[in-house]
Order: structure tokens, then C-alpha cells, then sequence
């Protein structure tokens, strides 16, 4: 009887450290934004066709950037704390990018999420980063029901903060050169991003 | 009446109660005052959803009170299930993915409650000292780790919440100590 108790109970011990390895994906990933960086390191994720409208009024869509590698963050143009330092980490890739062969492989996509951001919040949120329009755009959706489509697929979840302003997972998104979504880092410092452009560049 | 049956009479309302507990929470409104924010969904729903399980073994547990054996096995799946539970990533998938939130409705009860409550009648005084002397070192854990993070763990929820849930889970920690030891100083234990 005592061999029930201790087989059963190992079983259980089994099963469950089994379950919890397969939910962490090998006790690497506890959270959500852990979840989805893992998943896209592992299998490059291929990204909507979505029609976007920067803050110079032109139209583009991801797939006019195949063949170089774009860096995408989503922002809103009224955000005061976390997007002060997403902008801020641009700004800093930017100017450690060779000038000459940057704005031809490398692009820097702000993609607002927030509806209300109509041209003139564009302008000014890349006038406040030195945004140039050209290797670095500040962007939005033209369908508004696109901006729904885009968070789900780069498993961005936004959330009303209760002061009118939004709650956001901020990562700095890497679009690869075959225009599929293939890593995602912390947004602060961008080393490990430069790191990688360099390799590439 | 034959025990049988009288027993079966006796257990059901239980089981009618765990069932019907477990209805109510699954209800849109209730789910969504509940999911609304980190100490709803984790120091409410949960253990509510935890309490129909239990409630709903009481009817199983008068025909199982032979395996008494597998007593340890159940406290175990009930803390397996408790750990993946508590994993940020399926907290928040629960949030965003019906079929998890299916899922936690019925593991929830089925996993931890029920084998808890299985269990808990074989169990001896000291092992049930023990497993709530872990209970409340692991809501104060939890409660630190939430209020020392820096970053959102959850998706769903402010950073604000997060802090909120972290005094939240210390609180009910001292308040369940604080229960514990007025019984154990006053209270007619050692009957």
C-alpha cells in the first residue's frame, strides 16, 4: 500500500514538472512578452499586408522594405513615460548607424496605435525625436481597423491607464530582411540591437 | 433510508453549490469585475473557483475515503496546478484566449480544489499545519516579487494593479498568520 502512495505521488511529480517544462518552454518563458520573443527567435513571424501613412502624408507598406531590415516600436504620440525612452533609444540607433549606407538597409518605423493621433500628432512626435522622414518615419495605420490586426500579430497589448493615456508592452521589433517579424528586444540599451545591424550592415 | 443513498442526499447540495459557484463566476459580468483587475482575478476568482472544486469533492469524497494512499498525489497535483496557475504568461493568455480562460475554469476546480479537498480529510493535523504554513510563505513571496518588480508581469494589467495585487497578497498573508496564531494562542486547538 505504501508503494501506491509513493508511486502514485512520483507520477503526479512526474506529470507536473513535465507540464510546468512545456508551459515555460523549458523555463524560458514565464511571462507573455517572454512567450512571444522566444516564439519569433525561434520561427520569424510573416506580417500582415497593412497600408501605412507617415507623417509627410506618403503611403508605404511592409513589403517596401524587403530586403532591408526595418525597427519597428509602437508608439502614441501623447505617451509621456515609456515612448520618451522607446524615441529616445531611435534616436540613439540612428546616430550610431553609418549615415551613408543606413538609410538604404536599415528603416525606423513608429507605428502609433492610438486612433486619435491624426497627422499634426505625427509631425509633432517626430519633430520632438528628430524623426527625418526618410530613415526613420513616424507612421499609422491608414485603416483604422489595421491597428487591432498589427498589435495581434506582433502581440503588442495595449491598455487604457485610466488617465487617458495607455499601458503598452514596448519592445524595439525587427523586421528581417525577407520582411518577416524575427526578433524583438528590450528597448533599453539598443547594444544588443546595433550589435546586430552591424553584423549585417 | 440506506447509508448509501443518505449519503448521496447529504453530499449533494455540495456539489450543487460547487457547480453553481462555478456558473456564477463564469458569467460575462462576473468575469468581467473580477478579470478587471490583478486582485480580483488572483485573490477572488481563483480561490473561488478553488472552494466549488473543493465543495464539489465532498460528494466524491465519502466514496474514495478508501484512498486514503493517494492522499499525497492530490496535495501534489493540487500544487503543480497552483504553480502553472500562478505563471504570468497563462494568467494573461486567460485573458486573451478563450480557450485558456475554458481551461482555467475547469482545471482550476478540478486540479486543485478537488484533489485538495480529497485529500484534506485524510490528512493529519501537522501535514495540514504544514501546507498552509507553505500556503502563506508563497502569497508573501508572491506579494514581494510583484511589488519589487520594476516591469509590468502581466500584459493586462497597470503597473499600478501590480503593486496593488503585491500589498494585496502581503495582506491576506498576515491576515491568514494572524488567523493562525490567535487559534493556536486562544483558540481550543488541542481538543
Amino acid at each position: 500500500m505504501t508503494r501506491d502512495k509513493a508511486l502514485s505521488a512520483a507520477a503526479i511529480v512526474a506529470a507536473g514538472l513535465a507540464v510546468l517544462w512545456l508551459a515555460t518552454d523549458g523555463l524560458a518563458a514565464f511571462t507573455a512578452e517572454g512567450a512571444r520573443r522566444l516564439a519569433v527567435k525561434r520561427q520569424p513571424k510573416p506580417l500582415p499586408a497593412v497600408e501605412f501613412v507617415d507623417h509627410n502624408a506618403k503611403r508605404f507598406s511592409f513589403d517596401d522594405y524587403r530586403g532591408r531590415i526595418v525597427l519597428v516600436e509602437f508608439i502614441y504620440s501623447r505617451c509621456g513615460d515609456i515612448c520618451l525612452v522607446l524615441g529616445d533609444s531611435f534616436e540613439r540607433i540612428r546616430a550610431a548607424l553609418p549615415p551613408d549606407t543606413a538609410p538604404d538597409r536599415v528603416q525606423l518605423l513608429s507605428i502609433s496605435f492610438d486612433q486619435t493621433d491624426g497627422p499634426d500628432d505625427l509631425t509633432s512626435y517626430a519633430e520632438r525625436f528628430h524623426a527625418d522622414g526618410h530613415a526613420w518615419r513616424i507612421v499609422r495605420p491608414v485603416e483604422a481597423k489595421d491597428i487591432a490586426i498589427l498589435l495581434k500579430t506582433f502581440g503588442v497589448t495595449v491598455i487604457a491607464d485610466g488617465f487617458g493615456g495607455f499601458q503598452h508592452n514596448a519592445a524595439v521589433h525587427l523586421i528581417d530582411e525577407r520582411g518577416r517579424l524575427a526578433r524583438i528586444y528590450g528597448f533599453s540599451p539598443p547594444a544588443a540591437i546595433l550589435e546586430r545591424l552591424w553584423t549585417w550592415l | 433510508m440506506d447509508l448509501a443513498l443518505e449519503i448521496k442526499v447529504a453530499t449533494r447540495p455540495w456539489a450543487a453549490a460547487g457547480f453553481l459557484l462555478v456558473a456564477g463566476l463564469a458569467l460575462p459580468q462576473t468575469r468581467n469585475l473580477l478579470e478587471q483587475s490583478l486582485v480580483g482575478h488572483m485573490l477572488i476568482q481563483l480561490p473561488l473557483l478553488c472552494a466549488a472544486g473543493w465543495w464539489g469533492s465532498v460528494a466524491l469524497g465519502k466514496r474514495l475515503a478508501g484512498l486514503s494512499d493517494f492522499a499525497p498525489a492530490f496535495v501534489l497535483t493540487a500544487l503543480f496546478a497552483t504553480i502553472f496557475w500562478m505563471l504570468p504568461r497563462w494568467l494573461d493568455a486567460a485573458l486573451t484566449e478563450p480557450l485558456v480562460e475554458a481551461l482555467k475554469f475547469v482545471t482550476v476546480p478540478l486540479f486543485v480544489g478537488a484533489p485538495l479537498g480529497l485529500a484534506w480529510a485524510q490528512l493529519g493535523t501537522v501535514v495540514r499545519g504544514f501546507i498552509w504554513a507553505n500556503a502563506i510563505s508563497m502569497l508573501m513571496i508572491l506579494g514581494w516579487l510583484y511589488l519589487a518588480a520594476p516591469a509590468r508581469v502581466c500584459n493586462n494589467y497597470l503597473l499600478e494593479q501590480q503593486e496593488t495585487f503585491g500589498w494585496a497578497a502581503l495582506a491576506a498573508a498576515l491576515g491568514i498568520s494572524l488567523y493562525w496564531t490567535l487559534l493556536a494562542l486562544f483558540g481550543s486547538w488541542n481538543r
